[in-house]
């Protein structure tokens, strides 16, 4: 059979949103497939992976929980990616917001003022930021790649922490454990829902992918941006500073991905310890795709991955298969999702009418 | 004393450079067909899994880098799928491919989680390892070490001696011109990136079965993605490949030698650990600030679709 892949004459918007769902639905067969083959009930892993997270107030508390660092970690990332800029080390920022916040903590430790949260607040911005600000100068000095650079930043982020825990900042009367103190109360987020985990860094993402939305649909740096990604040449013509571009790219990703950072030591995790990295500023580069780049999307996307966190720890527990397997399902929806974006440009056609032009498409 | 010290260290810079010769290898051939792949940190963990799954089964070694091989490549093709035939980004697909090799490694690898398996007796070279100082140095490895060497040696001679790698690299210069004059542009690249993949393949069974033999989660700790570095560091010419290679082995090995010199050093394990990172930015930065040498030396169509009729 012949089948035609005929180019849109225009890009179908509708695709464009619609494909997302459709690599959402295609990852959710994959992982009924998946659990058949594993010899588990798909209907237990449905559950445990899309039931057990918004089964009461507790899990969806959870759920927003683990949304947040995603939301924010994204929403500053599709600044950078709307203009091709491939800022892909935001774990590297996220560690350092974190650790730059953890500093703060730690100084005014039995210091109990409203000021210490505002001042971690900016400590993690400031963090991000100076760990995005390395690949931005090599880039826009040197030309270097910032996808090399950026990950490479990420493994001395790592490092770095881990040396933080075992070293200078580790607790003493931790029973040898790496981590540091647990922080004073007022260097903890507030709780938003009595009872929950649930902080004050949900709003904080909240307002993020607010100011994201008004920046990236509604401001001409937005604009700007988004006629660097997709047209160089044109926005060369217009004027635009490419080095700007990377600069706003590379930056917006860092003091989001450092916000990021700052919440989770200052919230759920309370210290800092090794297992700072969660992978979430990798996990947020396909909420950040799933989302389309666009801050609702974002929202969206955030917390269907929350989902697949929380539902690979659920199925730990549960089914005893490796917590792992949710990155698993993350990448598997990426996959879908590239592959479906192809026909937001193409639509396919059966037979070989000549009046649908000439594209041909064998398949076998 | 001396001359066994200075056996040892080449001898471990070569072993820790071999891995990066071979997935940078399998790269540049990638990248010289104009396929942009980022994918090898995915397809490396993938293959090292795979290889240590079949020694651990009791496989061969050789078995074991077989499979190892042969995931890299069927990762690879996941890759190719995504990109020539569905003409996805290559970079969004290759990162997608990184992030999504690494945590099915991490899932795959769970039940063999320190795991032990058989260590890979070198190999002496009759005759040349005899040679005082240099000859254990170069010439008693495990097979793989002495792989890489022929394997840069035959993509040299595909590469710029057959007429099959003068046609691939015309696919990686002018796709469209390539096209015109009959060559099928989609299948080169597919065997290009196969070929890409199944050395990720083989550099990961390297850190599995030979290099260590042991499988963890995330051990293979950023080498793909220095080794895409180093095709960069290399402008595309595979004997700077081999150079960058050793290059970079020495500065991994030189946190064992200045743990195990006794030297009281006041240097944290991690700052050393970071080494091999910060020596990549550093050297992308030295190779990169001269837009001429990137300019001039990479494939001009690298992570440009092609689709045949367009």
């Amino acid at each position: 059979m012949l089948l035609k892949l005929e180019a849109r004459p225009e890009a179908s918007q509708r695709m464009r949103y619609l494909s997302p769902l459709i690599a959402v639905a295609l990852t959710l067969a994959g992982s009924l497939v998946l659990f058949a083959l594993l010899g588990k009930s798909p209907i237990e892993g449905f559950k445990v992976f899309f039931i057990h997270p918004i089964r009461d107030l507790y899990s969806i508390s959870e759920l927003l929980l683990k949304a947040t660092p995603l939301m924010l970690i994204a929403v500053g990332l599709a600044v950078g990616y709307r203009a091709n800029v491939w800022n892909i080390g935001a774990e590297g920022q996220y560690i350092l917001g974190a650790i730059f916040a953890t500093g703060v903590a730690l100084f005014f430790q039995g210091v109990s003022s409203i000021w210490v949260l505002p001042a971690m607040l900016v400590a993690g911005v400031l963090g991000g930021v100076v760990w995005a600000a390395i690949p931005a100068l090599l880039r826009t000095r040197f030309r270097a790649n910032e996808i090399l650079v950026t990950l490479m930043l990420v493994y001395i982020a790592q490092l770095t922490a881990s040396w933080l825990v075992h070293g200078p900042w580790k607790n003493p009367d931790g029973f040898n454990f790496p981590a540091t103190y647990m922080f004073d109360d007022s260097a903890l987020l507030p709780v938003l829902i009595e009872g929950t985990r649930l902080n004050l860094a949900f709003l904080i993402a909240l307002t993020a992918l607010g100011a994201g939305y008004v920046f990236l649909q509604r401001s001409f740096y937005g604009y700007q941006m988004q006629v660097a990604g997709q047209a160089e040449a044109a926005a060369r013509y217009a004027g635009y500073s490419a080095k700007r571009t990377i600069w706003i790219g590379l930056l917006a990703g860092g003091a989001m991905a450092g916000t990021a950072g700052m919440s989770e030591v200052a919230g759920p995790m309370g210290q800092l310890t090794e297992s700072i990295s969660m992978n979430y500023g990798f996990a947020a580069i396909i909420v950040a795709f799933v989302g389309r780049l666009n801050p609702v999307g974002i929202l969206f996307s955030s917390i269907l991955m929350a989902m697949l966190y929380l539902g690979g720890e659920q199925a730990q527990q549960y089914m005893n298969l490796p917590s792992s397997i949710s990155k698993v399902f993350q990448g598997m929806l990426l996959f879908f999702l590239l592959a479906a974006d192809l026909f937001i440009g193409y639509r396919l056609r059966l037979g070989s009418n000549p009046f649908f032009g000439k594209a041909t498409w064998k398949t076998t | 004393m001396e001359n066994h010290l200075i056996t040892s260290i080449i001898s471990a810079t070569i072993i820790c450079g071999t891995p990066l010769i071979i997935v940078a290898i399998g790269t540049l051939v990638a990248e010289k067909s104009g396929v942009l792949n980022l994918g090898a940190e995915g397809m490396m963990s993938v293959g090292a899994v795979a290889a240590f799954a079949v020694a651990f089964s009791g496989g061969s070694p050789l078995l074991a880098v077989l499979a190892g091989m042969a995931a890299g490549c069927a990762m690879s093709l996941l890759f190719g799928f995504l990109t020539l035939t569905m003409l996805a980004n290559q970079v969004a697909s290759g990162l997608a491919l990184a992030i999504f090799g690494v945590g099915l490694s991490a899932f795959i690898g769970k039940p063999f989680e320190s795991a032990p398996i058989g260590i890979v007796p070198p190999i002496p070279i009759p005759v040349l390892a005899d040679i005082p100082v240099i000859g254990p140095a170069l010439f008693n490895h495990q097979s793989l070490v002495y792989f890489s060497w022929l394997l840069v040696g035959a993509v040299i001679w595909f590469l710029y001696r057959s007429r099959w790698g003068l046609v691939l690299r015309a696919v990686g210069e002018s796709p469209s011109a390539a096209h015109s004059v009959g060559y099928k542009v989609i299948a080169l690249r597919y065997a290009a990136v196969a070929f890409g993949g199944a050395m990720a393949g083989v550099g990961g069974a390297f850190m599995s079965v030979y290099y260590t033999p042991l499988w963890a989660e995330g051990m293979v700790a950023g080498r793909g993605w220095i080794a895409l570095a180093l095709v960069v560091f290399a402008t595309w010419r595979p004997l700077r490949v081999v150079l960058g290679a050793y290059l970079f082995g020495g500065v991994m090995i030189s946190q064992l030698f200045v743990q195990g010199s006794g030297l009281k050093l006041d240097v944290p394990a991690q700052f050393l650990s970071a080494l091999p990172y910060a020596a990549t930015i550093i050297v992308l930065v030295v190779i990169s600030r001269n837009a001429n040498t990137i300019r001039l030396n990479s494939p001009v169509s690298l992570g440009q679709p092609f689709r045949a009729d367009s």
